[in-house]
């Protein structure tokens, strides 16, 4: 289970890469070019079908052998995900704990400034310390 | 029994409204976070169990027995299709209102845990093909710790099964070492503690009982608490300095990216009305730098409040588990008639 995960992997960090849509053989290639491990089509078949489940690839049925493409690009999830833990998508409840997540701007800044003013007074103690 | 739902009503009642917002307006919460947390548990569990029960206690009333000898009477009148002698629609009505009350406040808890874990879930596995493999700074190379390439500065933790902290390049880069590992302690504190599951319980109090404000109370300053008892494991290996630091950093942060990820809310509008409404995010400073904060959390870093003594803060908790007792030993109590 552990080493589909990790083909899974392989195989979306591949179709990411490519700006074209691929085959199953094709993926199969540059995979077998990278590792230099042979694996079986129907393998790979296995894995593209358990994407195409999870809606993170589009397969094109008109053409044959078909066609496989990411439905997203690498930056588009990563900014979904990012929605998710900023708290901007539709459903704000607590699917995650952020750091820092319920502080005000105005909080952020006056922190700033405290802090600030800290540093600027520990170096003015600092140098007539060592004045 | 009728005795039992009166005693049990009258504390339903102060739970759903004087106790909870006595609580939120206190001060003394800063100041022993874990003892507040207790009691907040209290006071939501008490405050279900007396409300329902009151309600079972009234409408068993009439049948002249203990609870459970009651409830099994009742039922077998129902199945045999009996009427009861003295139980009339009024008691049908509040016996239906018991049962409607803990059919809801169970299933609104089921139905959260299950959208959650969902949730997580799906955001887990787009984790596992997002995740960037090998960690460019030794403070990350902790276990359950990933890393995601964006730019701002954020950090996270997914809580349940296989729990991840998860930390943006963004954080890396724009942190020292040091201050990474007092976000890194923060994060692992809400997940040993299991912050998660005191979220999930008074989120879904709040989603079953919306027009009660003082579930929302209660949801917001709990949000409060887990912030600060995090704050202050990480304080245990951390200096307060690193932790400020990185508050700093990635709160600044965060706000730019909300507000340019959802235009539509204004300057942090809503964000500044929800930290500023009637909860012990009052400001509570006189004279310092930091009296224009907002935050509770951030003014108790700052300035941090001499912790309650041990005996306060167990006498606190002491009143906590006290609260759920009350209304335990009232419906038990019934069997003797009270």
């Amino acid at each position: 289970m552990a080493a589909l995960g990790e083909l899974e992997r392989s195989v979306m960090d591949l179709l990411w890469d490519h700006s074209e849509a691929l085959t199953a053989n094709a993926v199969r290639d540059f995979l077998a070019d990278d590792d230099s491990k042979e694996l079986a089509v129907t393998t790979v078949l296995t894995v593209l079908a358990r994407l195409e489940k999870k809606g993170l690839v589009d397969r094109e049925r008109h053409t044959r052998p078909h066609l496989y493409r990411p439905t997203a690009t690498r930056a588009e999830h990563t900014a979904s995900l990012m929605e998710d833990a900023l708290g901007t998508a539709a459903d704000r409840e607590a699917v995650l704990v952020r750091f820092a997540g319920a502080i005000s701007a105005g909080d952020a800044d006056a922190l700033r400034r405290v802090l600030a003013a800290r540093a600027t007074d520990e170096d003015a103690s600092g140098f007539t310390a060592r004045a | 029994m009728l005795l039992a739902s009166y005693l049990l009503a009258a504390l339903a009642v102060l739970l759903a409204w004087p106790v909870p917002v006595m609580l939120a307006r206190a001060a003394w919460p800063a100041r022993s976070p874990a003892a507040a947390m207790v009691l907040w548990q209290g006071i939501a569990l008490a405050g279900g169990l007396s409300m329902i029960g009151a309600f079972l206690c009234w409408g068993l009333a009439p049948l002249e027995s203990g609870l459970l000898p009651a409830i099994v009477t009742l039922a077998h009148a129902i199945i045999n299709g009996q009427d009861l002698p003295h139980v009339d629609l009024i008691h049908v009505f509040a016996l239906s209102l018991a049962a409607m009350l803990f059919g809801h406040l169970t299933l609104t808890l089921i139905r959260s845990a299950w959208r959650l874990g969902r949730m997580r879930q799906r955001h887990r596995e787009m984790l596992r093909f997002l995740s960037t493999s090998g960690t460019p700074k030794p403070g990350a190379a902790t276990p359950g710790t990933v890393v995601i390439e964006h730019a701002t500065p954020l950090a996270y933790c997914l809580p349940g099964a296989g729990s991840l902290t998860v930390l943006s390049s963004g954080l890396l880069e724009s942190l020292t070492e040091r201050e990474l590992r007092a976000v890194l302690a923060h994060e692992s504190a809400h997940l040993d503690q299991r912050h998660d599951l005191l979220l999930l319980a008074f989120t879904s109090w709040h989603d079953a009982l919306p027009w009660l404000p003082t579930t929302r109370m209660a949801l917001q300053a709990v949000g409060e608490l887990i912030e600060e008892l995090a704050d202050d494991a990480a304080l245990r290996t951390a200096e307060r300095s690193d932790l400020l630091g990185a508050l700093a950093v990635v709160a600044t942060a965060g706000q730019a990216a909300s507000l340019t990820g959802e235009p539509g809310r204004g300057a942090g509008g809503s964000n500044a009305a929800a930290a500023s409404g009637p909860t012990p995010a009052s400001p509570r400073g006189h004279g310092s730098p930091s009296e224009s904060l907002t935050s509770g959390r951030l003014h108790r870093l700052l300035n941090p409040p001499a912790p309650l003594s041990t005996g306060a803060a167990r006498l606190t908790m002491s009143v906590g588990a006290l609260l759920v007792v009350i209304p335990t030993v009232c419906l038990v109590a019934t069997s003797w008639g009270i």
